[in-house]
């Protein structure tokens, strides 16, 4: 994963809630076993709808993505995260977030940033007007000059900060799960005679 | 410190301050793919596989003829996969093959205070057993697989309270309809539920499981029930369960939250006002009861949906006439499921105007209802008999809405083309499905009770 620091650039506004991830990535295109090349999936039917905003032009190659609450809701398919950023979004600004979405993105280095509706909304009625959007600070300077703050995880900031692949961490932990699995470990589903 | 079922079973469970021990990993073809993946590249191996199963079940035909080119693909590699990383596999064709969520309880390896994840929102059906379940990405189930465990924030929680007992023709269906209805699809982000209170009690593990499931449609990362008799007696026997069974349920008896205990956000629910319910847009908060009609749009999202669901305010709902019906998924696909709906069709006819389809949750259940006659039932009705799978739950096999059709289903998301591109859903409870399918339109099934 490469490190997220600083992102800046226009903002790109879908002006809707409860965006799911069905919208983001259409089942169909789940049947593929690779991990990459999800970007020209993204918004599949949306996009071939007339007037879907993100396909005005000055919204094109803008590294920020705002939208309404409940970003991601429904299923779990890590591919929304892995379209949103082979289309080209470092960074999503929504009112609030989906849990298991917000995680993926996390996992991939896509900036997941959850800010007050009223800043949100200034993002999309300024858009494509740009932003930039320091993780290190949690902050994120709208385009009135303004600049609005964040909350992360910090274990979620410190592995974006730095990269850090999360298996390889949990790695260097291996006794702790070592010394779990001997002394607190429950007794198994019986998995292999079931 | 009086403490809830959920934090007893992350506290059993939790390694330093964010990290979770997995009991249970639940693998799939669709989600796994580029985990497994992951770990060639890395020269990783499973590091668990005794607590590990997969089986197929998101893009598996239902009826007659092999998978399409690429669904084959993927279930070619869970195939491979699984050998050569030594993961148990339930493929199409197995006799334990069904889906995930309905054939971990089935096999008795979902079990009271587990830690169980699968690459799957629906995954949180497992919680109605009192196990901590919860859906994860391909990210995650790389992780689980590596490591045996996952990296967690600590959820805030939320009880769920329902007051007073089901009314003739309600279902758990309703009860957990109204109840997104009533908090939204997203009333319980960032929460592990638990749901509480005599009308949950007074549930089947059936109907406590259609609840659990649909916990992801409030945004819940997880929801829970405490395990009580009815929990053991559908457990026992089963093969997955513990060898000494009754000691196991003395251990599992302490689970329940102790009195008193605080969470973070409590909710009611009045039981006896529930109608039963039905979706009337594209997100499973859209719900009223069949006794009303299609609102007015209280927002930009409602506007929307009543275009792409082509419904007009003030419309009432029981006169929406409906092309498709579809009784399936990991929501309703259970055997008390089938029941119900077959006590509806027994005698009558599906209306002309309508194609019914029925897809068990597992071969197991498949059996269980044949056994049973309830095949013959709907046959003799005019539904479609399938085989297991997802099936038109999410459309990634044969099975889906061509542009345009209505269709009322028991699954659990009404989103925008999720049962075929421009396919409208009306989310309902088995039993208002077979009403749909016998009138021709949505209906409250009370009339034909």
């Amino acid at each position: 994963m490469k490190p997220v620091t600083l992102i800046e650039g226009p903002v790109a506004a879908l002006d809707r809630a409860n965006v799911d991830t069905d919208q983001i990535v259409p089942k169909q295109f789940l049947k593929r076993i690779e991990r990459s090349g999800f970007g020209e999936f993204l918004f599949w039917d949306w996009f071939r709808e007339p007037g879907f905003p993100l396909n005005r032009i000055e919204f094109h190659g803008a590294p920020i993505l705002a939208a309404g609450r409940n970003f991601g809701s429904g299923s779990s398919r890590e591919h929304a995260a892995w379209a949103l950023q082979d289309y080209g979004y470092e960074a999503v600004v929504a009112p609030s977030f989906s849990d298991i979405f917000r995680s993926n993105c996390t996992k991939i280095g896509l900036l997941p940033v959850e800010l007050p509706e009223e800043d949100v909304r200034e993002l999309i009625e300024r858009a494509p007007a740009p932003a930039r959007i320091d993780l290190a600070e949690q902050t994120v300077t709208l385009p009135s000059g303004r600049v609005a703050t964040f909350d992360i995880d910090p274990h979620v900031k410190e592995r974006l900060l730095n990269g850090w692949d999360e298996i390889a961490l949990t790695e260097n932990r291996m006794a702790e799960i070592e010394q779990y699995e001997a002394t607190r470990e429950r007794e198994g589903p019986n998995v292999l005679t079931a | 410190m009086r403490k809830t079922m959920f934090e007893k079973v992350w506290e059993a469970h939790l390694i330093g301050d964010d990290l979770l021990f997995v009991d249970l990993h639940l693998v799939h073809e669709v989600t796994s793919p580029q985990a497994f993946e992951g770990l060639r590249l890395a020269g990783r191996r499973v590091r668990r596989p005794d607590r590990t199963l997969a089986t197929a079940d998101h893009n598996v035909p239902t009826g007659p003829g092999r998978p399409d080119e690429l669904s084959q693909a993927q279930l070619e590699a869970l195939r491979r996969n699984c050998e050569e990383f030594g993961v148990r596999l339930y493929p199409l064709g197995h006799r334990r093959q069904g889906i995930v969520h309905v054939i971990g309880p089935e096999l008795g390896i979902t079990q009271p205070g587990m830690t169980i994840v699968c690459g799957d929102s629906h995954t949180s059906t497992h919680g109605a057993f009192g196990a901590l379940a919860f859906g994860i990405g391909t990210s995650e189930v790389e992780h689980v697989l590596a490591t045996q465990t996952v990296m967690q924030t600590r959820p805030r929680t939320m009880l769920i309270r329902y007051t007073g007992q089901l009314g003739v023709g309600c279902t758990a269906k309703d009860m957990i309809l109204g109840t997104i209805g009533q908090i939204g699809t997203d009333g319980a982000t960032g929460h592990v539920v638990e749901y509480a209170g005599e009308a949950i009690r007074g549930l089947s593990m059936e109907g406590r499981m259609t609840i659990a499931n649909m916990s992801i449609e409030a945004g819940a990362r997880a929801g829970m029930m405490a395990p009580d008799d009815t929990t053991f007696a559908y457990m026992e026997g089963r093969p997955g369960v513990p060898e000494h069974f009754a000691s196991a349920v003395e251990g599992w008896r302490g689970l329940t939250t102790d009195e008193g205990a605080v969470f973070d956000q409590v909710v009611e629910v009045d039981v006896p006002a529930l109608a039963p319910q039905v979706s009337w847009g594209t997100n499973p908060g859209q719900v009223a009861p069949i006794t009303g009609a299609v609102p007015e749009p209280g927002d930009e999202s409602d506007e929307r949906a009543l275009a792409y669901m082509d419904l007009r305010p003030g419309t009432p709902l029981s006169e929406i006439a409906i092309d498709r019906v579809f009784l399936g998924s990991c929501t309703n696909a259970r055997i008390e499921d089938l029941r119900a709906a077959a006590e509806i069709v027994r005698g009558r006819k599906v209306a002309s105007t309508v194609q019914a389809m029925v897809v068990p949750g597992s071969v197991g259940v498949k059996a269980q209802a044949e056994r049973e006659g309830l095949d013959e039932i709907f046959r003799a009705a005019g539904f479609d008999w399938r085989g297991a799978g997802c099936s038109m739950c999410l459309g990634m096999n044969p099975d889906i809405l061509a542009p345009g059709e209505r269709c009322a289903s028991t699954s659990n998301r009404n989103f925008e083309g999720r049962q075929g591109k421009g396919g409208r859903t009306h989310l309902l409870s088995p039993a208002m499905a077979a009403a749909a399918a016998i009138t021709g339109r949505l209906t409250d099934v009370r009339e034909l009770v």
